[in-house]
């Protein structure tokens, strides 16, 4: 229980720090870690198919993410960088009512919530699926992957001097 | 022999990236080879001169994979429509070249993975490959115009994996798997609503992913903005595997019912008629195309809602022949592009004297595109309207039939103004262009005459 309320606060955590930070970078890098601590979450919950469903869309994400925002940013002036990390907590001040309400909600509609889940995992070990049913996707995300590195090399590649930078 | 499909592209990916790599004669070689025995093998596999077995390899990895006439298609395709697009991209030097061959490797990889997929997960992940690898071939060069189409593109297509993802959650809850059997299943399952819905969100998401109207936004500015190679492989394959060929799949998952009917009817003929429409108003050559590709794909669409066994076989002889044609029309329009810096059509006129090669085919492409007979494009068009017919969808065969009269009038404009007429005066010095664009171009045309001429061949060697 309380290894659980750990990672559910860590995952709150790398959540907030994705969507603050104030570097691209950074926040592509929290957002991985929120993916990971939510796999472990899943894993630990006895969802090891979702789990590495989690895994494989985070690996594909991350590769998207990554190429736009190489291929839309410039580098950003001292004085904007300045000013972003200043307003960068501004576009939040919904969110503790948002919060709030929302955890209102919940306390209040704790029915359940009448689907059933007819579908019950056989397999709790992560390795083996993994490595036994999902060993088809682990090569397409592979692919991904690739295709991200690729894409990083294509658009980075020569930017610099081209930027005379 | 299956599993060769998958890795033979990843081998030749890393063999290419290992050995050094000079101006990228090889790696040129090495992928053309690669898309060659795609192709042949495809070929020999659908007249069954050889098998599909997974032999020792699946006893090893076991990849569940499905083989069956439909992915052998799109195998073809992918093999066909890559070689078209690299042999398009020959001139490319230095680290654009051997960046476009890389990204061309890893398409076809994710392409062939979506045709041999039993899985719907194992879709979506294929699905994100083609996706990833096509965003930056349409910025490969860095311009601003094809960072803008290909921005675009991610956005939408974004929001097509969050729907598919989605629907990939609904579907863990209301089936017994992800398998192409289970979800099956429970679309049988009368009152599973939860898979219906799941279904639904799936379908929004291929919408997007192939670019049918209303989801149809991001297609012409992505097709227009990509450097020209990348325009072959995008209108010719990408999109259609991506968005329409996994729509084949799902539709054949679940059973005929009148809504599904409904959608599949309503968004093809939409498309057929929003894409017709658009098309008419363009100046630029390519952006007509990609209007003219969201009104082809409409119809394969719309065969697909009939529901029947000849709906399906038409939509997929059209799949093929949309995918050969619009193939052939971007290789005309980078020929154009090339020889004379503009694909405006006010600025052009008469190049069919320049031109000739380019000139012709572009008009048995145009011809076949709108239907006419003896060409490709004429039967599957006929078994469209006959299925749309037979099913009892007069009202949508007669739109279809109509449509075809908007498509011969935008491609007459464009054969009048590109080709026909008075030649103009800065154009006098135009060549024809080089082997690299006439060598597909004179191979795809003599596929649709033939295609034409054999059509129960085709039809049978791939779709039955």
């Amino acid at each position: 229980m309380i290894t659980m309320a750990i990672l559910l606060v860590a995952m709150a955590l790398a959540a907030l720090w994705t969507v603050t930070a104030n570097l691209y970078l950074r926040a592509t890098i929290a957002l991985a870690l929120t993916s990971v601590i939510l796999t472990v979450i899943m894993f630990r919950l006895g969802a090891p198919t979702a789990a590495v469903f989690e895994l494989s869309v985070c690996a594909g994400l991350i590769s998207v993410i990554f190429i736009s925002v190489i291929s839309l940013t410039h580098r950003l002036t001292l004085q904007e960088f300045l000013s972003r990390r200043q307003n960068r907590f501004a576009r939040f001040r919904y969110l503790p009512p948002l919060l709030i309400a929302a955890a209102l909600a919940m306390y209040f509609a704790r029915q359940p919530l009448g689907v059933s889940l007819p579908w019950r995992e056989t397999v709790t070990d992560a390795r083996s699926v993994m490595w036994d049913l999902r060993r088809f996707d682990l090569f397409g995300q592979v692919m991904v992957l690739l295709a991200g590195v690729f894409g990083v090399v294509t658009l980075f590649r020569g930017a610099k001097n081209r930027d005379g930078r | 022999m299956i599993y060769l499909f998958i890795f033979i592209p990843f081998l030749a990916l890393i063999v290419i990236n290992l050995l050094p790599q000079g101006e990228g004669e090889f790696a040129g070689w090495a992928a053309l080879a690669v898309f060659s025995a795609q192709l042949a093998a495809a070929a020999l596999a659908a007249c069954g001169l050889i098998g599909l077995g997974g032999g020792w390899l699946d006893q090893l990895l076991h990849f569940r994979l499905l083989s069956d006439r439909t992915g052998l298609l799109l195998l073809f395709l992918a093999g066909l429509v890559g070689g078209t697009a690299l042999l398009s991209g020959w001139r490319l030097r230095g680290a654009s070249r051997s960046n476009f061959i890389n990204l061309l490797l890893i398409a076809l990889t994710g392409i062939n993975g979506l045709a041999l997929a039993s899985d719907l997960f194992s879709l979506y992940v294929f699905i994100e490959v083609v996706a990833v690898s096509s965003f930056v071939l349409i910025a490969l060069f860095r311009e601003r115009s094809g960072l803008e189409g290909s921005f675009k593109y991610l956005m939408m297509s974004a929001l097509a994996s969050v729907l598919m993802l989605s629907a990939v959650a609904c579907f863990l809850v209301a089936a017994d798997g992800m398998s192409f059997a289970a979800v099956r299943a429970a679309l049988a399952v009368p009152g599973n609503y939860l898979a219906r819905a799941a279904l639904g969100l799936f379908l929004c998401g291929l919408f997007i992913k192939g670019g049918l109207v209303p989801f149809h936004g991001w297609l012409p500015d992505a097709y227009m903005s990509a450097p020209a190679p990348v325009s072959v492989f995008l209108a010719g394959i990408a999109t259609k595997a991506a968005g329409l060929f996994t729509l084949v799949r799902l539709v054949r998952l679940a059973p005929a019912s009148a809504d599904l009917s409904a959608v599949l009817l309503l968004v093809g003929t939409l498309s057929i008629v929003v894409g017709a429409l658009a098309a008419l108003g363009q100046r630029d050559m390519k952006r007509m195309l990609a209007y003219s590709s969201i009104s082809q794909m409409g119809y394969i669409v719309a065969a697909l809602g009939t529901g029947s066994a000849l709906g399906n076989a038409a939509a997929l002889f059209h799949f093929f022949n949309h995918a050969v044609l619009k193939s052939q029309l971007f290789v005309n329009a980078a020929a154009v592009e090339e020889q004379t810096g503009t694909r405006d059509m006010d600025r052009l006129g008469g190049l069919a004297a320049r031109l000739p090669v380019t000139g012709t085919t572009s008009v048995i492409a145009i011809l076949s595109t709108a239907g006419l007979p003896p060409l490709s494009g004429f039967w599957s068009k006929l078994l469209i309207v006959i299925a749309l017919w037979t099913a009892g969808h007069q009202f949508y065969a007669a739109i279809a039939l109509l449509a075809s009269g908007l498509t011969l009038a935008y491609f007459l404009s464009l054969q009048r103004r590109v080709f026909f007429g008075r030649l103009r005066p800065e154009l006098e010095n135009v060549k024809e262009a080089g082997a690299a664009l006439l060598l597909p171009a004179l191979g795809l045309s003599a596929l649709t005459v033939g295609v034409g001429l054999v059509f129960p061949f085709i039809l049978g060697m791939f779709i039955k």
